[in-house]
């Protein structure tokens, strides 16, 4: 494997590889021993990272909560609550219904996901050559084999399991507001309908076709969106970072439009969140 | 980029994250900023009110000095009028009192004077009958005259 020698190609490939961990008949094995493992991979550089930037995000908050009292707040204090207030007004803008459960979800999902972005600005190299370095003294690894993919969010099962989540929740509020009647209805019944009994008969499946894709794309379009605009930030970063001397200007700029990307696609997906589970909660069908 | 057991993995610690922002963090935070917002509304109401009553009490405090100062210049009014009637009164009075002492000065001096009067006639007629006496130089029976002298003292 040292004698692999290193291109363009080979180093992009190796910034863009997730730590893996699977385990095998001979006990867990790591990394290019899981490449054939399929499913029951673990990555475990992007549960690491995100779980970690989950707690930090938690033990700020929490901390700002212990401290919340209705006089004076401080410098911190108020930071923290201009965050909740503003998620919280979106929240109250668009979702019309009752539920203890929306400002907070979308209060975890904003803050969460933009910490997760936000390791997409930290120089790309530094990180994974630290682990490189760490992996090779401490574990006697091959620093080539040793991968740290720091930005979670350009991992696609960490969009897809926000997405998915945001999605069993769609459903579970279709249920709860609706009933499963109304929701089968709601699958089945729109947009086409006749008076009828026949052609309504020809209809329902070509409406739970229209609605059954309507529904499944919008967890897609949320994980997708997400990734996509990462990835390909990560991705021309690395680009960036292999051009020599001329990277210094290109990365600032590069970094300063960074910004503006990960607050949106932060802010993206907690909308969107708000929005189709509101959707899913008015029955205004 | 393929779909692994990560996903279930995040998934779990969504789910987890969720549920502890949902029970230890928003509603603290959101309680905090919802009942100092309701606590800013109550000052500011207050101050309202506090000003609003400010004024009623300054206009209630004008119209008092208003009233006030007609009863003060009311009571004046009377005290003069009453002051006037008094000097009326005691004017009246003197010049009555005047006038009695005056008329008694009068009757006592008229009385004296009747009395010195008298007296004088009587001593002008004992005077006369004296210088009578010494005139005639005779005897002369006084008693004989005295009708005489009579006469001349009660023409004095």
């Amino acid at each position: 494997m040292a004698a692999e020698e290193v291109t363009l190609s080979s180093h992009i490939q190796h910034h863009l590889t997730n730590a893996k961990m699977c385990s095998t008949d001979a006990g867990l094995a790591f990394n290019k021993a899981c490449t054939d493992s399929g499913f029951w991979t673990w990555h475990i550089d992007t549960l690491a990272w995100s779980i970690g930037l989950g707690l930090i995000f938690l033990w700020i908050f929490r901390s700002a909560a212990k401290k919340a009292s209705t006089g004076v707040p401080g410098k911190f204090q108020c930071f923290i609550e201009m965050i909740v207030e503003f998620v919280g007004d979106n929240v109250r803008d668009t979702y019309h219904g009752k539920s203890a459960l929306i400002a907070p979800l979308a209060l975890t999902i904003f803050v969460w996901v933009f910490l997760m972005n936000l390791m997409d600005l930290i120089p790309v190299d530094f990180l994974p050559a630290l682990a490189g370095f760490v992996g090779e003294t401490a574990f006697g690894m091959d620093s080539h084999d040793v991968y740290m993919k720091i930005v979670p969010t350009t991992d696609i099962n960490m969009t897809a399991a926000l997405a998915l989540g945001v999605f069993l929740l769609m459903i579970g509020y279709s249920i709860k507001m609706k009933g499963i009647g109304g929701f089968i209805a709601e699958l089945t019944l729109h947009p086409f309908s006749t008076k009828n009994k026949l052609g309504m008969l020809f209809l329902i499946p070509c409406n739970l076709l229209l609605e059954t894709i309507a529904l499944v794309a919008k967890p897609f379009s949320l994980a997708l969106r997400l990734f996509g605009n990462l990835y390909a930030g990560e991705l021309i970063f690395i680009l960036i970072g292999a051009v020599g001397l001329m990277q210094l200007p290109l990365h600032f700029i590069w970094a300063v439009f960074h910004i503006l990307v990960i607050v949106l696609q932060a802010f993206v997906f907690m909308m969107l969140t708000i929005v189709y589970l509101s959707m899913a909660s008015a029955d205004n069908h | 980029m393929n779909l692994t057991a990560t996903l279930l993995g995040e998934l779990i610690a969504f789910v987890v994250f969720v549920l502890f922002c949902m029970k230890y963090v928003w509603p603290p935070l959101n309680g905090a900023i919802e009942a100092r917002q309701k606590k800013i509304e109550d000052g500011l109401a207050a101050s309202d009110k506090a000003e609003k009553d400010l004024e009623l009490a300054r206009e209630k405090a004008a119209e008092q000095l208003k009233d006030a100062k007609s009863q003060a210049a009311e009571i004046i009014e009377q005290a003069k009028k009453r002051a006037a009637l008094i000097v009326d009164e005691e004017t009246i009075r003197g010049q009555q009192e005047r006038e009695k002492i005056v008329a008694q000065g009068h009757s006592e001096v008229e009385t004296e004077r009747n009395r010195v009067k008298e007296e004088l006639r009587k001593q002008v007629a004992a005077l006369a009958v004296a210088g009578a006496e010494k005139i005639l130089e005779r005897e002369i029976n006084s008693a004989a005259h005295s009708d005489i002298v009579e006469k001349l003292v009660a023409e004095l």
